[in-house]
């Protein structure tokens, strides 16, 4: 398969000024020297991404993944090294870049169309698929400025995706408008991927990134980290992010006074094979090595889990007894046993922690300190899998002649609900 | 330590699965074309991609003219009324207060105003250009350089507003053009156009780390305004400088005719007012050069020609400043 962006070597140096001096003043009273720290915000970055792939970058804030999409828009240049961009390339920085306020939508249409690389005649062939994209039909002669930001942004997306360009580069601006617009966009993208047409999305949400790539880069300060997978490169970038994955976990001691310090903790799925993954309903174990340098009797051990949006998803509670535990000294080793997982789709990063049962202190606290993947072979969608019993039945009663009208809430539709209804 | 991340590879739930087992779309000729973004100003590439985006730079000086007269009653009048307002005084001024004897005052003004205006109203607006557009600027990838020329697009519009204007003046006045001269104006419009757009696009760039150029912009046209005979003519200068107590300052003439907008101004006058001197109680003022029309087309096709040079020079010096830009702004 070709190579639709070639990234050869390119580092960006940017110069933070320590005083900027745009006026003329002030730079001949410092001789036109200004002050600056140098800040390489790529560094010899090297990517090939395949055409037709959907590669998706990911990195804390500041790592570098805008500056290297803007250097592939050819928005900025490179201090160093070469892009090659086979076909025509479409970027969506922001949605609705180059509207003038002032003008009508059906103006900016052309605009922004003109400014993403169509020719007059390109926009004019598109214009209603562009407008009905946008659902705008009734509000495209009135002036931008009066669109509500929804209808805006709408109207931003509808022009870049009409593009229809053979490369497109996505700065999280894919969740825009309301939910069944949203669901058009995706619909776009996933028919852009089935053209074969590439993508490049950078992306703080990992979810994007697993849904929809084929392959994905992680960075951090300016440079790749791992180019992966999408499954892998998350767990990267999570790691990264909660700053675990190589850390040495003895590392740090217990809070209090040093008595305790959690070791390695593992997380292992009950299911057969050696995936890496756990199928939802599959048991989890997860074991934690325990150092003491004195006996407890009085201890907690409490597990929290929390998903990639860092919300808590489970915390263990601290009364039951089942937490509570003897540690002798020379500690050993805690072992949290889940029977059965019910989540969906997702990584999860376990916190484990260590307190005393009587007094307010922790022992030792390892925050996000693993992770698990689970991934659902399935097409349920969410957070958990709720245990389902979907049935039917027959409405008998319909014999005689009565019709309910409606259920009451509560009430399930059928048989039941309408034998109140007769007597 | 933990669980790594793996897909399962079951079928129908894995949008990536589907990529090249289905169709592909038909590349279109554009497919095959590689663009290259390194560092280096590509004098030629800029240059396609200018006129590959000419399309863009029509619609971008349909843009700024609809958005400089929206919600204005008088519109498109306006681009009349200022420099038919600025005439008016120059008129009074010179020909009621001062009382200059030139016949058709008015006229010999317009044709020099026609001429600095164009100039110096792109000149002006291209200095902030960049800036005041930096949200396309940092977000849109595309030959920055239309945003400068679009300034000089919209001033020619008026340009040629104006022209209509000055026909008109010149039925209601009853006033011959010299035809000979008339074929002149192209090269010299041309030219024109060239060395504006050059002037345009370097400090349009400039004007992006350095802010304090729009006012010094400002000041520098102001005496180049007055460094071009359009007031005042050629003539008097020439007269003048060539008594014997100015000998030694003869190389004066030789500057003020380097100056690209003076030959300009001058076809112009020559070519539409058509005298090149008047006759008052007796005394004769020599207002232009009785050069003939070789001669101004040889000082012309200098002036275009530098003025490419120098057009060239601002867009390597703008692809050197571009790089940045999306940072600087």
């Amino acid at each position: 398969m070709a190579v639709a962006i070639d990234v050869v070597d390119i580092s960006k140096q940017f110069r933070l000024y320590n005083e900027k001096h745009t006026s003329l003043k002030e730079r001949v009273i410092h001789g036109g020297k200004m002050p600056f720290t140098p800040f390489w915000a790529l560094k010899d970055v090297n990517v090939e991404i395949d055409e037709g792939e959907t590669f998706g970058i990911l990195g804390r804030n500041g790592c570098g993944k805008s500056t290297l999409l803007k250097c592939v828009a050819g928005i900025l240049k490179p201090t160093s090294g070469e892009i090659r961009v086979r076909g025509s390339l479409a970027a969506m920085l922001e949605l609705g870049a180059g509207f003038q306020p002032d003008l009508s939508g059906r103006d900016n249409i052309f605009l922004n169309g003109s400014l993403l690389g169509l020719s007059h005649a390109d926009i004019e062939k598109r214009f209603d698929a562009i407008v009905a994209f946008a659902e705008l039909e009734d509000f495209i002669d009135n002036q931008v400025k009066f669109y509500s930001s929804g209808m805006y942004v709408r109207l931003g997306f509808a022009v870049a995706v009409n593009v229809e360009p053979d490369v497109l580069l996505v700065d999280e601006v894919l969740a825009v408008g309301d939910a069944a617009f949203q669901r058009k966009c995706l619909d776009h993208v996933k028919r852009f991927q089935k053209e074969g047409r590439t993508i490049v999305v950078v992306s703080h949400g990992t979810d994007t990134i697993r849904q929809n790539c084929s392959k994905a880069m992680v960075m951090n300060h300016g440079k790749v980290i791992t180019i992966d997978e999408p499954g892998e490169a998350i767990r990267a970038y999570l790691a990264d992010l909660l700053g675990v994955g190589t850390l040495d976990n003895s590392e740090s001691g217990g809070i209090e006074g040093n008595v305790f310090a959690i070791g390695a903790v593992q997380a292992e799925h009950g299911g057969s094979g050696s995936r890496s993954h756990l199928y939802p309903g599959e048991s989890l174990t997860i074991t934690a090595d325990l150092d003491s340098l004195a006996a407890v009797d009085n201890a907690i051990a409490t597990i929290a889990i929390h998903d990639d949006r860092n919300e808590l998803v489970f915390a263990s509670d601290p009364d039951d007894p089942g937490c509570q535990m003897e540690i002798p000294l020379g500690g050993g080793m805690v072992r949290f046993y889940f029977p059965e997982v019910p989540l969906l789709d997702g990584t999860y990063s376990v916190s484990i922690g260590i307190r005393s049962r009587t007094q307010t202190a922790i022992f030792d606290w390892k925050d996000q300190v693993t992770q698990f993947e689970v991934a659902n072979p399935g097409r349920a969608t969410g957070r958990v899998r709720l245990p389902l019993d979907v049935s039917f039945r027959l409405r008998s009663v319909l014999h005689t002649g009565e019709v309910p009208v409606a259920a009451p809430i509560g009430g399930i539709p059928g048989a039941p609900v309408a034998e109140q209804i007769v007597s | 330590m933990s669980l790594s991340v793996d897909r399962p590879s079951a079928p129908g739930s894995d949008p990536v699965a589907t990529i090249g087992g289905t169709t592909r779309f038909v590349p279109g000729q554009r497919h095959h074309q590689v663009t290259v973004v390194n560092g280096k100003v590509q004098l030629g590439q800029r240059i396609v991609d200018l006129w590959r985006n000419r399309d863009l730079l029509f619609l971008l000086i349909r843009t700024q003219l609809k958005v400089k007269y929206k919600d204005s009653v008088l519109g498109y009048v306006w681009s009349m009324l200022n420099p038919t307002l600025v005439l008016a005084i120059y008129y009074v001024v010179f020909k009621v207060i001062s009382r200059n004897n030139q016949p058709y005052f008015a006229i010999w003004l317009f044709c020099g105003l026609l001429v600095w205006n164009l100039f110096n109203n792109s000149a002006m607006s291209a200095t902030g250009v960049v800036v005041g557009n930096s949200h396309i600027v940092k977000k849109v990838a595309f030959p920055r350089e239309l945003l400068a020329l679009s300034t000089v697009g919209v001033s020619l519009v008026l340009f040629a507003i104006q022209v209509g204007v000055l026909i008109l003046a010149l039925l209601i006045f009853g006033i011959v053009p010299a035809w000979s001269y008339l074929p002149l104006l192209p090269l010299a419009l041309v030219a024109l156009i060239v060395f504006t757009s050059a002037l345009s696009i370097f400090l349009s760039a400039v004007n992006v780390y350095l802010r304090d150029t729009q006012h010094l912009t400002e000041v520098l046209l102001m005496a180049w305004f007055w460094g071009t005979p359009i007031v005042y003519a050629f003539g008097l200068i020439s007269t003048e400088l060539a008594k014997p107590r100015w000998h030694s300052l003869v190389w004066i003439k030789y500057v003020y005719l380097s100056n690209p907008v003076t030959p300009i101004a001058m076809a112009f006058q020559r070519a539409i007012y058509g005298k090149t001197q008047y006759t008052y109680h007796g005394a004769v003022t020599h207002i232009l050069p009785v050069w003939g029309v070789g001669t101004f087309s040889l000082l012309l096709t200098v002036d275009l020609a530098v003025s490419v040079g120098l057009f060239l020079g601002a867009l390597v010096v703008f692809g050197r400043l571009e790089g940045n830009f999306a940072e600087e702004l």
